[in-house]
């Protein structure tokens, strides 16, 4: 770090530098990204129609009952959310890490693919299995018990607040999963086994020792889980709308309805971003506290605790998890994409209908995936180039303030999408920049939601290189920007592609900012299957839901393809 | 400005007309139609008669692409008006069953004049006597029942009927804050029935969907016994396709909606949009509309096939988009309070 200063200083100016510049531009360009629509949000939420400064939203919300419901269950199923989704994860997490459960690899793979599901996806595909009357579950649970339907409690209601904290745990355990995962890794084993040794049981030392230790990632887990579920916006509007439930995504999204009621709209999004930023600080200082010494590099030699006859039962939950978020509803959308009535027995109802309605007539498709397309390459090009100067700039220590630079490039993790939606649409719906209506106003939202992950990317990738290289091109006189793009850029080659996948599927399953975005000219493919669910056309879903999985999935291989370069 | 390209659209318009014969003057337009190449249709037609009819245009006329914009009434509504005060120029044509938005546009100036070939002679009651839309479809806000999951003497005869705790957990309903056939059924239900029965409704536990092209669809696949509102078109395409679903017409009355259709004065496409207005309103596609769409059409000649009961025989309640216009906003905020999912 400290040779590249020198370097620096040393080269002198022969020529014109771009670096400079560039530096400055690009630090802007991620200020003007982020801070603007926070501004206009904070603004409006104070201001009436004529400008004029006012309490009168906040105070309507603090009042309304309309609105401290939805509050108030966002809150609660966010929580349960959490709860659940600890519950589970902390004995898998332990059973993969600890014990010699068969099949460990398979298992972690199919939790990510869990995590590669776009919950409101899986929010379709659950309408369509646990509808009390007409879900297949709750079918064959009828049929299994002789019952009929109405008369009988359903298996699952998914049309329930219960229902939200089902499914959006669901997608979110694999965040919570790798966390602990990650974190029982990385904490050698030796006070376990002392424990073991000394003759505790394996539960009893499971539950004094390892516990504790990992109370850290779990409280963590816990507070992610939270986050997730209190800003999707897909899972509340599919499920709890039809039970005239309202959460706080949905109700700033029907603030939206013609004429919008802007600042309104604003002042419910603050409290989101304040929660937000709050739990992020807690959790960082949870993570960051390190109280427990021992969690230190990674030992070797970890004993494996035997399960011996208790496998099967240890398979149990993963085998229900997965059921739950893959397996069954990958399923029931591979079955309705190919039949007529998804309720109807299977005789005389396979059709190919849905495929070639949309592929063939319906003529939102084929608009749909080109915006969807051309917003996550661009968002993902744009995001990785961003993402790779900022990080240079700031690991390398290249300018003043790149504290701030990182700060900035992950800042977005706190603004929930629908929230930095509102920030948008507010800040390009006036004068200088009219943006709203076009790709771009999109495109800004993809570029700010995904910055984090892309500079999180970037900056481990850049971590691993040595700037020695980099100095050497210096020495000859490449400019700083050069040194970047010719040198260091290469080496982080694969860092770089992975970078730009990972946008690219973040991208292209956005729901929460879109919906508030996007204008007939400038529909996505998670936006259409939004507008074909309010009239119940299902068969076109699941074709569109199994288009996009297959989209993702590929990506994902391509990544692992790439990964696997690396280490060769 | 605008006074400027009427008049001197009529006086081409003349002129041709006194040069050329009568299918000359048709012929003019296409050409200018096929020239743009493209209408933007916005609707709240079910998504696949919406196709339907656009490939239909499409035979006809294959150097035109229609792009559809399909979604609930006050959602094309909402999108309509928040690309108009954006300064999006998008919309070519425009349709939703809620005649409240028509009163809106035409008075805030956005619609164009147009009669299309053939409005003339549909009655008088259906258009507006400037020329600045027409009913292009009309379709009934029913009721409806899964035949395999009521027995026939369970069946309900009306609104009251719904009441009874028997129904608890087995009713669908649509949203008026999306649905405009929903909107136009609601307010005439509350008008006979007083809001209060809503509020007991609400105590049902129903199951509350967006579209009234959602509602049928949800009894057809059993997940609810009963529809409290749903368009009648839906029922008779779910009946055609041999779901296990019948129409009931309300003794207390069934709501008449009618789907008016209006060109934009800024259409970015003005021949193609009149060309196409020109289409829907043809005794080809109103005849379609009927038979395979199952609207009820005001255009005079068109047949309802066999099997419907006839307009005549159902007591209906006639739509009163003057009357409901002022009512519209209050409706939707008791009715989200009521039922949740709005502002």
């Amino acid at each position: 770090m400290a040779s590249s200063g020198v370097t620096l200083r040393g080269t002198g100016a022969r020529s014109f530098d771009p670096t400079v510049p560039f530096s400055i531009g690009m630090a802007l360009l991620l200020a003007a990204l982020v801070l603007l629509p926070l501004y206009w949000l904070g603004y409006t939420s104070f201001t009436d129609d004529a400008r004029h400064f006012t309490l009168a939203h906040y105070h309507r919300l603090a009042v309304d009952r309309s609105f401290l419901e939805p509050f108030w269950v966002t809150l609660w199923t966010s929580a349960a959310v959490g709860l659940l989704c600890v519950a589970f994860a902390a004995p898998m997490a332990w059973l993969v890490a600890r014990t010699d459960l068969p099949g460990k690899r398979l298992l972690r793979m199919l939790v990510l693919a869990s995590f590669a599901t776009p919950p409101f996806l899986g929010a379709f595909a659950w309408v369509l299995l646990g509808g009390p009357n007409a879900g297949l579950l709750n079918h064959w649970y009828y049929a299994l018990l002789g019952l009929k339907p109405f008369e009988a409690t359903p298996l699952v209601d998914i049309f329930s607040a219960w229902g939200i904290v089902f499914v959006t745990a669901l997608y979110t355990f694999p965040y919570v999963f790798t966390f602990v995962a990650t974190s029982l890794d990385l904490i050698p084993s030796e006070l376990e086994e002392a424990s073991a040794i000394l003759g505790a049981p394996a539960w009893r030392t499971a539950l004094d020792i390892t516990l504790p230790l990992v109370t850290p990632a779990l409280m963590a887990g816990f507070l992610v889980a939270f986050l997730q579920s209190m800003t999707l916006f897909g899972p509340a509007a599919i499920l709890a709308l039809p039970a005239s439930i309202d959460t706080m995504t949905t109700k700033i999204w029907s603030l939206f309805q013609f004429p919008p009621k802007l600042g309104l709209a604003a002042a419910a999004s603050l409290p989101l971003l304040v929660i937000t930023v709050v739990l992020l600080r807690v959790q960082s200082a949870i993570m960051g506290r390190r109280g427990y010494s021992v969690v230190g590099g990674k030992s070797t030699g970890q004993r494996l605790i035997r399960l011996g006859p208790w496998k099967v039962l240890a398979l149990a939950p993963f085998a229900f998890v997965i059921a739950c978020s893959v397996l069954l509803p990958y399923g029931v959308l591979t079955w309705t994409a190919f039949v007529k009535n998804y309720s109807a027995p299977m005789a005389g109802n396979f059709s190919l209908d849905n495929w070639r309605f949309v592929f063939l007539e319906f003529s939102q498709t084929k608009l749909a995936l080109m915006n969807t397309f051309a917003l996550g390459a661009s968002a993902a090009t744009a995001g990785t180039i961003l993402a790779t100067t900022i990080g240079y700039l700031s690991l390398r220590q290249l300018v003043w303030g790149h504290r701030s630079l990182a700060f900035l490039a992950t800042a977005p993790v706190a603004i929930p999408g629908i929230v930095l939606a509102v920030g948008l649409f507010l800040a390009y719906t006036h004068p200088p920049l009219v943006l709203y209506g076009t790709l771009t106003i999109i495109f800004l939202a993809y570029l700010t939601k995904e910055m984090p992950v892309g500079y999180q990317q970037v900056a481990s990738a850049l971590k691993s290189v040595h700037p020695e290289l980099e100095d050497a091109s210096r020495i000859f006189g490449a400019t700083r920007l050069r040194a970047l793009f010719d040198i260091t850029a290469p080496l982080i080659r694969n860092g770089v592609i992975a970078t730009w996948m990972f946008i690219f599927i973040g991208s292209i399953r956005e729901l929460s900012a879109t919906i508030l975005l996007f204008t007939s000219r400038t529909k996505t493919i998670s936006v259409t299957m939004f507008d074909l669910r309010e009239s119940n056309d299902w068969g076109p879903i699941a074709v569109l839901s199994i288009t996009m999985l297959l989209i993702t999935f590929a990506m994902i291989a391509a990544i692992n393809f790439f990964n696997d370069r690396r280490l060769a | 400005m605008e006074p400027m390209r009427r008049i001197m659209i009529a006086a081409v318009a003349a002129a041709v007309a006194g040069a050329l014969p009568a299918a000359a003057q048709d012929k003019a337009d296409v050409a200018a139609a096929e020239k743009e190449g493209s209408v933007a249709w916005y609707t709240s037609v079910d998504v696949k008669v919406a196709e339907a009819v656009k490939e239909d245009f499409h035979k006809k006329y294959p150097k035109i692409d229609v792009e559809v914009e399909r979604s609930g009434s006050e959602r094309v509504y909402q999108r309509v008006n928040q690309e108009h005060q954006s300064g999006i120029k998008h919309a070519d044509l425009v349709n939703t069953s809620d005649s409240t938005h028509f009163i809106e546009w035409k008075k805030e100036g956005m619609l164009a004049k147009y009669v299309p070939a053939g409005v003339d002679k549909v009655p008088a009651e259906y258009r507006d006597p400037e020329g600045y839309y027409a009913t292009w479809r009309a379709t009934l806000c029913v009721m409806g029942y899964n035949t395999n999951l009521v027995p026939p003497d369970q069946v309900p005869k009306g609104y009251r009927d719904l009441l009874d705790p028997k129904w608890k957990g087995k009713l669908t309903k649509a949203h008026p804050s999306y649905s405009g056939t929903s909107l136009t059924g609601t307010y005439a239900v509350a008008k006979l029935l007083g809001w209060d029965y809503f509020e007991k409704l609400a105590k049902q536990g129903v199951q509350q969907l967006q579209s009234t092209t959602a509602t049928p669809k949800s009894i057809a696949s059993g997940e609810r016994a009963v529809m409290v509102d749903g368009n009648e078109y839906n029922m008779f395409i779910e009946i055609d396709k041999k779901s296990p679903v019948k129409i009931i017409y309300p003794v207390e009355g069934t709501p008449f909606v009618s789907s008016p259709v209006a060109v934009f004065k800024d259409a970015p496409h003005p021949n193609a949009a009149r060309l196409f207005a020109d289409f829907l309103f043809s005794p080809k596609v109103q005849q379609f509309l009927v038979d395979k769409g199952g609207v009820r059409s005001v255009v005079p000649g068109v047949k309802d096939p066999a099997g419907r009961t006839p307009l005549k025989d159902i007591k209906v309640i006639p739509d009163d988009p003057a009357g409901m216009l002022p009512q519209v906003e209050d409706i939707k905020k008791k009715y989200a309070a009521t039922f949740g999912g709005g502002k």
